[in-house]
């Protein structure tokens, strides 16, 4: 048993790999995506501020499961043809996105209005008062929460597997077909995704208390 | 784009989807029930116990939390029976993964909630002479539930949503019908259109109901 585990390795790492590479490329594309879109939901004119609630509020009111068999199926039938890796990786930005856009519409809205104020007072323009009064303080709120929600991007990879792409989830079902050892392999499975996952949620928790100091 | 809809194979096979929808509720139904006791449990367990057991909560808590859903479903449907001589059908096999999934959460929840009970509540059933026994179920459980209620709510409605990772292990909900219909009929697009319509509104109607029972049980301030 140990031998043919131990044999599948290097397999199990390649999906492995793909797990943080789709995880990666979720976070950092959805962070761009939903930072602007924050943005505009929050001082945007109102059609785009009502575009990106009704945005939002659609992908957060779904499963994630029914958003990826979505962009995943219903692409092609349009006409959209993308690799089955872009495919899920496009459906997992769109989710992350959505909690992006109200991570930072929360993390705004903590900020007191005094401080825009002040900033309008002494003459600052609209993108002076972002960069220098909002979006340093908006920062300290977001951040944590924000770092805590990759666990969620790498948690929704695995269901990539079920698009045959072979991410750890998927190679981990593989060996599995081929050596029948179920058991061992979940649990290695659940333990690598609980490494990951945890130092996530230690790293966010720690920066919250750093972070603990600033008041309303 | 020439991509004409018609959505005459959905109302065809609309059962499939409405026979998900019922069955998604009740997935999600049996596992919060059954999540409440266990995160009620361990909870009052936890603010009362020793090390040991505050770890062995925490590991559990910390580990269902961090690991994928799907993975969880696996390992209790396909994983399990090779190590314990037990059988079970899909469905009670998701129901007791979704249980403990929605058990680590609300030990969390439920936990804060008692840490948010007012002292002088604890205080003045001490003052009435009330048995820590007493104290707990006429006190500080009733305070704790109308504190956590909202929570309560909110991993309910992800519970609901949760449910469609079911169709992994061919539980035929909502999102299992969605599938049939997409395979079997290739409408792709207005499968999931009437799919994403039906979770929102579902959600949504779940979301005001909530908010009502919320409204009626809110925690004196």
């Amino acid at each position: 048993m140990l031998g043919q585990i131990l044999y599948a390795l290097p397999f199990l790492a390649q999906g492995f790999a793909l797990t943080l590479w789709v995880s990666l490329l979720v976070v950092v594309l959805s962070l761009i995506a939903g930072v602007l879109m924050g943005v505009g939901l929050i001082y945007g004119p109102a059609p785009l501020r009502w575009a990106v609630r009704i945005f939002s509020d659609t992908i957060r009111g779904i499963p994630i499961l029914v958003l990826i068999f979505f962009v995943y199926y219903g692409l092609p039938a349009v006409g959209v043809h993308l690799q089955s890796f872009w495919a899920a990786v496009l459906a997992l930005t769109l989710f992350k996105t959505a909690q992006v856009v109200e991570y930072l519409r929360g993390a705004v809205a903590s900020i007191p209005k005094g401080q825009s104020e002040a900033a309008m007072a002494i003459g600052l323009t609209f993108r002076q008062r972002l960069a220098y009064v909002i979006f340093p303080q908006a920062f300290r709120r977001f951040l944590p929460p924000w770092i805590n929600g990759v666990t969620d991007a790498v948690k929704g990879s695995a269901l990539v597997s079920l698009l045959g792409i072979t991410d750890l989830m998927q190679a981990i079902n593989q060996v599995i077909g081929r050596t029948y050892e179920a058991m061992p392999l979940y649990i290695l499975g659940a333990l690598v995704y609980f490494a990951v996952n945890y130092a996530l949620s230690l790293a966010s928790r720690r920066l919250e208390r750093r972070f603990s100091f600033i008041r309303e | 784009m020439g991509y004409a809809l018609n959505f005459n194979l959905i109302w065809r096979h609309f059962d499939k989807l409405w026979g998900g929808l019922l069955l998604s509720l009740e997935l999600a139904v049996i596992s919060i029930a059954i999540g409440i006791v266990i995160g009620l449990v361990l909870a009052v367990w936890y603010v009362s116990a020793g090390r040991v057991v505050r770890t062995v909560i925490a590991a559990y808590v910390e580990f269902i939390r961090n690991v994928p859903l799907i993975l969880l479903v696996y390992l209790v449907f396909y994983g399990l029976p090779t190590v314990v001589d037990i059988a079970y059908s899909a469905q009670t096999s998701f129901i007791a993964t979704l249980s403990l999934y929605s058990g680590a959460y609300l030990v969390e929840v439920f936990r804060s909630g008692l840490e948010a009970v007012p002292s002088g509540q604890i205080d003045a059933g001490k003052a009435i002479g009330l048995t820590p026994w007493q104290r707990l179920v006429h006190v500080r459980l009733p305070t704790m539930l109308r504190i956590t209620l909202p929570a309560l709510s909110n991993t309910f409605l992800s519970l609901f949503k949760d449910t469609s990772v079911a169709s992994v292990i061919s539980v035929p909900e909502l999102t299992y019908g969605a599938q049939w219909i997409n395979f079997n009929t290739f409408r792709i697009v207005e499968v999931y259109l009437v799919v994403t319509a039906m979770y929102l509104v579902t959600g949504y109607v779940l979301l005001f109901a909530l908010r009502l029972v919320e409204r009626r049980f809110r925690a004196a301030r």
